[in-house]
């Protein structure tokens, strides 16, 4: 099986300069591997450094040592080691990233929120902006709605957008931090259902879920990131 | 895709802008000290930092404003190749500066001639490049009023009786109208009240991308770069503090002066 | 004139009452502005006797470039009798001792102020034109350092800038004096404060043409036949003023004219500006419409007795 993503030595700490120069260490010395069509459940307690992994696999954050090389393009980028302007061009084919809030834009409407990843590729704009109407039907966001920004919009319905944006192409790796948190069961089901299509057509996925019923549905294994941690020295 | 994949950076793109170990010194006073980045095509970079920190100072070495006391600013000359701006000779300086390049100022009175109708300012640089068609010259001036959102039946009155928002708005007009490839921004919303300056960034975010427009944005406004801005600089006492994504600096800051001013922002 | 013959002009004066230094000085810099068409020299202007506004630079050229033997005309607003005219006319009679004539034809030299007259110049001629403000761009730039880099550098867009303008308040350009012009393809330039009507008589002149502007001390110049070209838009192009009327006492369909309001109810005509040329046509016999009306001739009259005085 192809791997997607490899992460070796991986180590995070935080240095809390307007704290004293407080350290707070995340992991160490952390290893992971994410093949094509795989889902990977980054698994532990709050606080075990779940999102500060998925953020530095999107380059979100910046690790203080190790590697996190991704599949781009058929070749090895190495994100820590990436000019930004590489990671641009990763994050813009390869790698896709659910956050767990939708950033607002003012002023630009829903359905170009979820159309923008697919058009910043190339894809034309009436083709684009037809997988976002239907996604945006998949996941019930009625269609009155769709012309609206997203500000005025309710926690789950800004979710559902974000969503939407972020399979409205074919990452070969995405990224989903909480994609259910705030959903309902029935459009749970549509992103459940969404991920094991993705999973289908090989997407490598590395996800941060809490509902046990989700987590079932789409993991193919939990890796504990508690696994990585070691004190404060 | 093959299980063995080379390690191999993604292929290298033309630099648009290369500047290297710039600096600029006011007598003993240090404007900039040692500043190096590159801007590629289409790219936005934004300079933060509080006042004095020589943000301004910086942008207007880049924008050949000013010379350096020592450093290069080299610009791709498409033709060419890339070129220290400061060895071209001034009226290849000046004609970079009226076609390739555009320059926003903070205060649009700066920017624009006040005394000269909207259709005049959005027209003069095609004038200053032959455009002779006055046909053609009112078209692109309407159509550049409604990019930026201006009433287009305003394009005979001076800017004087515009707002501040629409001035700077037909600023932004007046240098985008030449399709420049690189595009230096001095607090473009510093002066404008917090409603204006929401559609001002929302109108130069579409405008920039659509085009493809590479940008240098000074601003000490946190959010006007996490909108608009690809990189981020952050500077403080003329150096060069932290910079990378504009994500990486504001949600993982390093540098000790970048989380002071990261977490000094007001949530709302 | 021979070395025996006494001088014929004042002589408390110098020749053309400005010394040889000062002459051979704006020589040079009337040769350099010859050499470079359309390019203002600047040039140590003098005081003179005169304030500025009423030719002080057109006369310094005049004196600099005026021989002994030469025929001078001098005109205001086309006419010859006007008290600008008249006094400069009689300045050069007094320090110089030239001859001075209202003919055209006969002149060397024709000091200028807003016309060029409507006989056509000939080779050997030389055009003198008085001037307010010598820089076109000055009312749009008004730093002087950067008007010479636009110059420097030919960067002329903005005086286009002015000419949109024009059309977007009037529907036309409205410029009717002053019309900038291009000469020799390189230099942008101010034609002093002649009608447009006047401008495509720049083009391909036989005559040297020379501007002075003595407040601003620089001098101008467009060698005989030299490429002059009225700005303009592809769709707009440059047109010189018409009329519907023609000269109400010489008749002619060809000249610039002025109107003249003859009464106090309204009572008007349109004549030609160039009295000489008006003058000249009349005396070959042309009539217009008011050719024969007693208050016109009246006003011709007047016209003619400015001369005798």
């Amino acid at each position: 099986m192809t791997t997607m993503i490899s992460v070796s030595g991986l180590t995070k700490d935080f240095v809390l300069h307007t704290q004293g120069g407080t350290v707070i260490p995340v992991f160490a010395d952390l290893s992971l591997e994410v093949a094509e069509g795989e889902c990977v459940c980054l698994h532990g307690p709050s606080g075990s450094g779940k999102s500060t992994l998925l953020r530095s696999l999107y380059a979100n954050y910046k690790p203080g040592s190790g590697h996190i090389r991704v599949a781009h393009r058929g070749e090895w980028v190495d994100l820590t080691q990436a000019e930004p302007w590489q990671v641009v061009e990763v994050r813009r084919h390869s790698v896709g990233y659910v956050s767990q809030f939708l950033r607002v834009i003012p002023r630009v409407p829903a359905l170009e929120v979820v159309a923008e990843p697919a058009k910043l590729v190339g894809m034309p704009a009436d083709e684009a902006e037809a997988r976002a109407r239907t996604l945006l039907t998949r996941l019930n966001i009625p269609e009155r709605l769709w012309s609206i920004a997203p500000a005025t919009f309710s926690g789950g319905e800004q979710q559902r957008v974000n969503i939407a944006r972020g399979f409205v192409r074919d990452y070969p790796i995405l990224l989903l931090d909480e994609p259910t948190a705030s959903l309902d069961a029935a459009n749970r089901q549509v992103v459940v259902d969404l991920i094991l299509e993705a999973k289908a057509r090989g997407v490598a996925i590395v996800g941060i879920f809490h509902d046990a019923e989700v987590r079932e549905a789409v993991a193919d294994r939990l890796f504990e990131v508690t696994a990585f941690q070691k004190s404060a020295a | 895709m093959s299980a063995v994949m080379a390690m191999n950076p993604v292929a290298e793109r033309r630099p648009l802008l290369k500047v290297n170990k710039l600096t600029k010194h006011y007598g003993d006073h240090i404007g900039c000290e040692d500043v190096s980045f590159t801007v590629y095509p289409g790219e936005v970079i934004g300079i933060v930092g509080e006042s004095g920190s020589g943000k301004s100072t910086l942008l207007n070495v880049l924008s050949a404003q000013m010379p350096p006391t020592s450093g290069a600013v080299e610009y791709d000359l498409s033709a060419k190749g890339l070129r220290d701006i400061f060895t071209l000779s001034e009226p290849e300086r000046r004609k970079l500066m009226r076609t390739d390049w555009g320059v926003v100022h903070q205060n649009p009175r700066d920017g624009l001639r006040m005394n000269v109708s909207a259709g005049g300012n959005v027209g003069e640089r095609l004038m200053a490049i032959g455009a002779r068609h006055y046909g053609e010259l009112r078209r692109e001036g309407l159509d550049w009023m409604a990019k930026v959102e201006l009433d287009t039946s305003r394009i005979d009155d001076k800017p004087k009786t515009f707002s501040g928002g629409m001035q700077q708005r037909l600023q932004i007009a007046r240098n985008l109208v030449t399709r420049p490839r690189l595009v230096f921004m001095d607090e473009p919303t510093g002066g404008l009240d917090v409603s204006v300056q929401a559609r001002l960034l929302d109108l130069l975010r579409g405008l920039v991308r659509e085009l493809g427009i590479a940008a240098i944005i000074v601003t000490h406004d946190l959010a006007v770069v996490r909108l608009l801005a690809d990189r981020l600089m952050v500077m403080r006492r003329g150096h060069v503090v932290e910079a990378g994504l504009t994500d990486q600096v504001l949600d993982d800051p390093h540098h000790p002066y970048t989380q002071l001013l990261v977490s000094s922002v007001l949530q709302v | 004139m021979s070395a025996v013959q006494e001088a014929r002009w004042d002589e408390a004066y110098n020749f053309a009452y400005l010394d040889e230094q000062t002459k051979r000085m704006i020589r040079r810099s009337i040769l350099k502005a010859i050499a470079v068409p359309g390019y203002q020299v600047p040039f140590g202007g003098r005081e003179m006797p005169l304030a500025y506004g009423w030719g002080t630079g057109g006369i310094q050229v005049t004196a600099s470039v005026i021989g002994p033997d030469d025929t001078l005309k001098v005109i205001d607003q086309g006419a010859d009798d006007t008290t600008n005219a008249v006094s400069i006319r009689r300045f050069f009679s007094r320090v110089a001792g030239v001859e001075t004539t209202e003919a055209t034809e006969e002149a060397d030299i024709i000091q200028t102020r807003h016309r060029i007259p409507e006989a056509p110049l000939r080779e050997g001629q030389v055009l003198v034109y008085q001037v307010p403000q010598p820089e076109p761009l000055r009312s749009l730039e008004p730093r002087e350092t950067e008007t010479r880099k636009m110059h420097g550098y030919a960067e002329y867009g903005l005086m286009h800038v002015r000419l949109y303008e024009d059309i977007a308040r009037y529907g036309h350009i409205a410029t009717t004096y002053s019309y900038p012009v291009m000469v020799n393809g390189r230099y942008l330039m101010s034609p002093s404060p002649i009608p447009k009507f006047d401008n495509p008589k720049m083009q391909g002149n036989p005559a040297i043409q020379l501007f002075g502007a003595g407040r601003e001390k620089r001098i101008y110049a467009i060698p005989p036949y030299t490429s002059v070209k009225s700005l303009d838009f592809d769709d707009h192009p440059f047109e010189p003023q018409t009329w519907d009327e023609s000269c109400a006492l010489c008749g002619a369909d060809n000249s610039y004219l002025d109107e003249v309001v003859l009464d106090d109810h309204g009572g008007k005509m349109f004549v030609c500006s160039d009295t000489h040329f008006c003058e000249d046509r009349r005396a070959k016999g042309h009539r217009g419409e008011l050719g024969a009306d007693p208050a016109a001739l009246a006003f011709a009259r007047t016209a003619d007795e400015g001369e005798a005085q």
